[in-house]
């Protein structure tokens, strides 16, 4: 591997931890205030022993943005989650872009097969 | 109980699953899950969704560091989450399929596995010389040591991906980032040096997690009530517990919380088998 690639691989690899870390605290700081928001609506917890799922409005990325627009504690909540869920993905989106400026199609390849399914699994499922 | 104290709780009992599973390198998910079933009665798919949330925030927060550092090897990574997110793809949509008390036996499982394998850190690989296959795939590399950096070459990749797939099954099933596994992966099959090892599992666990959360969430298994005090308070114990894992010798404390892991696991097996789950 060349001095220069070496270079590139370690800007990259600050460049994902800030992308990480800024994910991580924006997911953190989104569940916080629509916790708050959820304990001061909800003065009772829900029955956690029997399983039923969700309702559509909290498993769907549509039914959650539109929760989360008019400030619903559990809508915000799930756009927290979907935020975290989505910092890993954008970490493999930003390796694909970083490994084509390396002309390194092998791990191009990789990286998008590996975008792929994580965009299946969000996207594809619901 | 009102939702403020059920919350509270919940997030005390997070906060302490957080830090056990960063002092002993379990990791948060796998000691939260049982906590939250045997403890508070939480449903399984409730506690393997909400678990699996924490997972990603815990992982994504450490890794952040870790990159920096220079210990993580990215390409083994990136190439490995092949075969990590298809089998979190699979184990995920497996929970349907399967039996809460059969998925509370695997669990209980893998988690005495994960304990008595934190017990085994350390052990080194010895370096093998380089290997075709990691050649043409350029994943050589170098890490920090006490006196600049040392080269190592990786080795066994059709038995690591084979590892890896397993690992990812695990995570989509469990809700779990099954560290352990992956450490064995690179460690035992690959001769990755352990902290290249168990640094890039880190770095993989996201990832795989953030597969298996997606399906979660479309299944309804993602409840944000529960997910809340859970993703925060095992986020918050995990920090604070890398923190004391960094300042303090920690053997003794670390046998006594995998006697108490153990209990956990053999509680959820028996559960599991007398079909209380």
């Amino acid at each position: 591997m060349s001095s220069e690639s070496l270079q590139t691989d370690r800007r990259m690899d600050e460049f994902m931890g800030l992308l990480l870390r800024s994910g991580v605290i924006l997911a953190a700081t989104i569940v916080l205030v629509g916790g708050v928001v959820y304990l001061a609506s909800h003065p009772f917890p829900i029955d956690y022993r029997v399983f039923r799922s969700e309702p559509e409005s909290l498993r769907t990325i549509s039914g959650i943005f539109s929760e989360a627009i008019t400030f619903e504690g559990r809508g915000l909540i799930q756009l927290g989650v979907l935020v975290l869920i989505a910092t890993p993905i954008a970490r493999v989106a930003f390796s694909v872009v970083a490994f084509f400026y390396q002309r390194d199609w092998k791990y191009v390849a990789f990286t998008l097969v590996v975008l792929s399914l994580l965009l299946y699994s969000l996207l594809g499922s619901s | 109980m009102n939702s403020l104290e059920f919350t509270a709780l919940i997030f005390a009992g997070s906060l302490l699953a957080g830090f056990l599973g960063a002092l002993t390198g379990l990791g948060g998910g796998v000691v939260v899950v049982p906590l939250l079933m045997v403890v508070f009665h939480v449903d399984i798919h409730y506690a393997i969704g909400a678990a699996l949330v924490s997972v990603i925030a815990t992982s994504s927060g450490a890794a952040a560091a870790y990159v920096r550092e220079g210990y993580s090897n990215v390409r083994v990574g990136m190439f490995l989450e092949m075969a990590t997110t298809a089998g979190a793809l699979a184990g995920a949509a497996l929970v349907l399929y399967l039996h809460a008390s059969v998925i509370a036996v695997i669990f209980g499982c893998v988690l005495i596995y994960s304990a008595l394998v934190s017990f085994h850190q350390g052990s080194h690989a010895k370096d093998q010389g380089p290997d075709r296959m990691a050649t043409w795939l350029g994943m050589d590399g170098t890490y920090p040591t006490g006196r600049g950096f040392a080269s190592y070459h990786v080795r066994g990749i059709p038995l690591g991906l084979l590892l890896m797939a397993v690992a990812g099954v695990l995570s989509g099933l469990l809700g779990i980032g099954s560290g352990a596994v992956k450490v064995l992966a690179m460690d035992k099959a690959m001769k990755l040096p352990f902290k290249v090892s168990t640094t890039t599992s880190n770095f993989m666990i996201g990832v795989t997690a953030a597969a298996g959360a997606g399906i979660y969430l479309s299944r309804g298994y993602i409840d944000p009530g529960l997910a809340m005090p859970v993703m925060l308070g095992v986020l918050a114990g995990s920090l604070t517990g890398a923190r004391a894992l960094a300042g303090t010798r920690v053997r003794v404390l670390r046998l006594v919380f995998a006697v108490v892991i153990g209990a956990l696991a053999i509680e959820m097996i028996y559960s599991g088998l007398t079909g209380r789950i």
